[in-house]
């Protein structure tokens, strides 16, 4: 078992015939992700090295049966992009693109929760989802995971997602999902949407969770660790030495409440039971010691 | 992301454009600019510094004027003093009102609610931070849909529910509507009106202005470049941006690239564990080729401060043989003052290490892992 994807998912990348979408988009067909159609306006007909092209997401899923939606569009078109593809009715939208203005993000989010309640949108500006040896869909090098689990992985950050599948696979422990949630303001998945699938599945017995600091989702995730899940989660989060980020006038300073600082959200993870590293590198060494006990 | 932070001159007149009411008032560079533009506006007029910080009141940033030589003396003391570090090279001149009571407005993104947040309160002014902390309920707070209106009636019912009565009701409801507008329109992350002010009977007034544009947005928008004010950088990070790195500057002696905001700022924290400290954050984002490498390490040897430098690459779409090669070329190309302490792992880390093998040196060191890097880095630099 796997979250999000696995081997039937059938994936239409918005954006195929651009060089990211082209690029990717084949890296994950060749690593055997059904990548069965490809979107770009006034381009239909057309094919990338025979994955048919359509001019909308509609037409795509009709004649394919796409699920899936993995979105390359460039920024100002991305927002769009992300409602049409709800509106053709997938389940999963994977938005890699980053730099989409924040109240069109804001827009489409709201957009698809409203209207289209049976879309999950992952990202935007995340590295996508990779359930290794079934599906890869985003930006996540195939090569560093590892199939056949026990280890689902969830992070805000693309870079330290790979470096939590390098140390897990190094250690010779194997991964069933890993979720790039990105950093986005308007984040369409979670980390409590990642870690409640990942208790109810079956085939991972552990969760790496790597957070940021910045907002409160990982406090919130550490409530959801104490109260909701059995299964040890090993976390890491960066920024402990960070510089304070830029001041939002007083709005955020009244918000925030002062909060936001990667010490509070460790400690709040610790006190949930959570195992904390404070080197990403010891990731896999701490998951193998949790595994074994 | 990046924002454009606007000074209170550019704030108000992108709050005027949205018909929002402000102070009648103009910019100066000079005195000779001030004065015309006191003489233009009407006695008594204030003087305010134009930096993009807080608390220019307090560091002498603000001052009445009643007369042309007040006025003259006023804005040759504020122009070209320092505040909180920065340079005052502007100054705002405007009618000076007396305000009867000074309320406070905002509206931002609340991003755990993933909803717009307008806050209002009766009780604005430079201490609404205490307020906020010692009396919350005297903040009224609101959530707007993005895909929902914010009208009249809603506005009325925000001013109603934060207290405020009278005859100061109906045309602070009308302000809110129009900040609205404005957020939305401009494409901001904050407007911030503190002290809205209430000034005669039913004139109500954005005194002050903090406005942050979305610059994610910018591409949609005239003139914002006018507003960026890169000359107020420090320069190692307009150096940065210039080359289109993401920079911030800190004050230690370790000299730190990665790539991904979340590894730079795990590298930041190892280099803290082992002793050391970072001279700046920079990150060279995804897929960064030999190019951008070669420019980080120029604008990381650039700061006299750095003693070492640490590049920290996992590779995804980043390739560790364009990574070595861009650090190779630094290496015949610009004159490295201090040694390079190299981790590479990731995509391509065998090409990118090979290559990196072949130029080794005691300036050019590379490390099997973070830890082991961050150790070596902060060595070198004490």
């Amino acid at each position: 078992m796997s979250i999000l994807v696995d081997r039937s998912t059938r994936v239409v990348v918005q954006g195929l015939t651009g060089s990211q979408g082209r690029f990717h988009g084949l890296r994950n067909r060749a690593y055997g992700t059904q990548v069965v159609a490809g979107v770009t306006p006034g381009k239909g007909g057309a094919d990338v090295e025979g994955i048919p092209v359509f001019d909308t997401v509609k037409e795509a899923v009709a004649t394919t049966g796409a699920n899936a939606s993995l979105l390359f569009v460039p920024a100002r078109g991305a927002a769009a992009a992300v409602i049409e593809a709800g509106e053709a009715g997938v389940d999963l939208v994977v938005c890699i693109t980053e730099g989409i203005p924040l109240h069109d993000e804001a827009r489409a989010f709201h957009h698809l929760a409203r209207y289209c309640p049976g879309t999950r949108l992952l990202g935007p500006n995340c590295p996508g989802v990779i359930s290794p040896g079934r599906a890869n869909l985003g930006i996540t090098p195939g090569e560093i995971a590892l199939p056949g689990g026990p280890v689902g992985i969830v992070s805000r950050s693309g870079t330290l997602t790979y470096q939590a599948l390098h140390e897990l696979s190094r250690k010779g422990i194997g991964q069933t999902t890993c979720v790039g949630i990105g950093g986005d303001p308007v984040p369409g998945t979670g980390f409590i949407d990642c870690l409640r699938l990942f208790q109810a599945d079956p085939e991972t017995r552990a969760v790496i969770m790597i957070g940021e600091i910045g907002g409160a989702d990982e406090e919130a995730a550490a409530a959801f660790i104490a109260e909701e899940m059995d299964k040890p989660v090993v976390a890491y989060v960066a920024g402990v030495t960070a510089p304070p980020g830029r001041r939002m006038g007083h709005a955020g300073a009244i918000v925030s409440g002062g909060k936001g600082g990667a010490a509070a959200k460790i400690e709040a993870l610790e006190a949930a039971g959570a195992h904390v590293v404070l080197d990403p590198t010891e990731l896999g060494a701490r998951m193998a010691s949790v595994l074994r006990a | 992301m990046r924002a454009v932070d606007l000074l209170e001159h550019a704030g108000k007149r992108v709050l005027a454009a949205h018909a929002v009411p402000v102070p009648v008032g103009h910019l100066a560079v000079d005195v000779d600019q001030a004065v015309a533009a006191g003489e233009a506006i009407g006695f008594p007029v204030v003087v305010k510094a134009q930096v993009p910080v807080g608390g220019r009141g307090k560091a002498g940033g603000i001052k009445l004027a009643h007369d042309a030589s007040e006025l003259a003396a006023a804005a040759g003391a504020i122009l070209g003093m320092s505040i909180k570090g920065h340079l005052v090279r502007r100054v705002w001149v405007e009618e000076a009102l007396t305000a009867s009571r000074e309320c406070y407005f905002s509206f931002t993104f609340d991003r755990a609610a993933k909803l717009h947040l307008g806050m209002l309160s009766a009780r604005g002014g430079i201490d609404i931070e205490e307020v906020a902390a010692e009396a919350p309920e005297a903040i009224h707070r609101f959530h707007v849909n993005p895909l929902d209106d914010f009208g009249e009636a809603d506005a009325l019912r925000a001013v109603q529910a934060a207290g405020i009565t009278g005859d100061t009701v109906e045309p602070m409801a009308a302000l809110l509507v129009k900040v609205y507008d404005a957020y939305t329109a401009e494409d901001a992350e904050l407007v911030e009106i503190n002290p809205l002010a209430v000034v005669g009977a039913g004139r109500v007034l954005a005194m002050d202005a903090k406005v942050i544009l979305d610059d994610n947005a910018a591409y949609r928008h005239q003139g914002w470049d006018e507003w960026r004010h890169l000359e107020d950088l420090d320069p190692r990070e307009r150096a940065a941006r210039e080359k289109g790195l993401t920079y911030v500057g800190l004050d230690g002696s370790v000299g730190i690239i990665g790539n991904g905001a979340g590894l730079v700022m795990s590298t930041l924290d190892v280099v803290s564990q082992v002793g050391g400290r970072a001279a700046n954050f920079l990150d060279v984002g995804g897929g960064a080729s030999a190019d951008v490498i070669t420019a980080a390490l120029e604008v990381v040897n650039a700061d006299p401060a750095v003693r070492a430098i640490l590049v920290n690459i996992f590779g995804g779409i980043t390739r560790g043989e364009e990574v070595a090669n861009g650090i190779v070329e630094a290496l015949s190309r610009v004159d490295l003052r201090s040694p390079i302490v190299v981790r590479l792992d990731g995509t391509n880390a065998e090409e990118g290490r090979a290559i990196l093998a072949a130029h080794e040196s005691d300036r050019l060191v590379s490390r099997p892992t973070m830890l082991d890097a961050a150790r070596t880095a902060v060595e070198l630099a004490s």
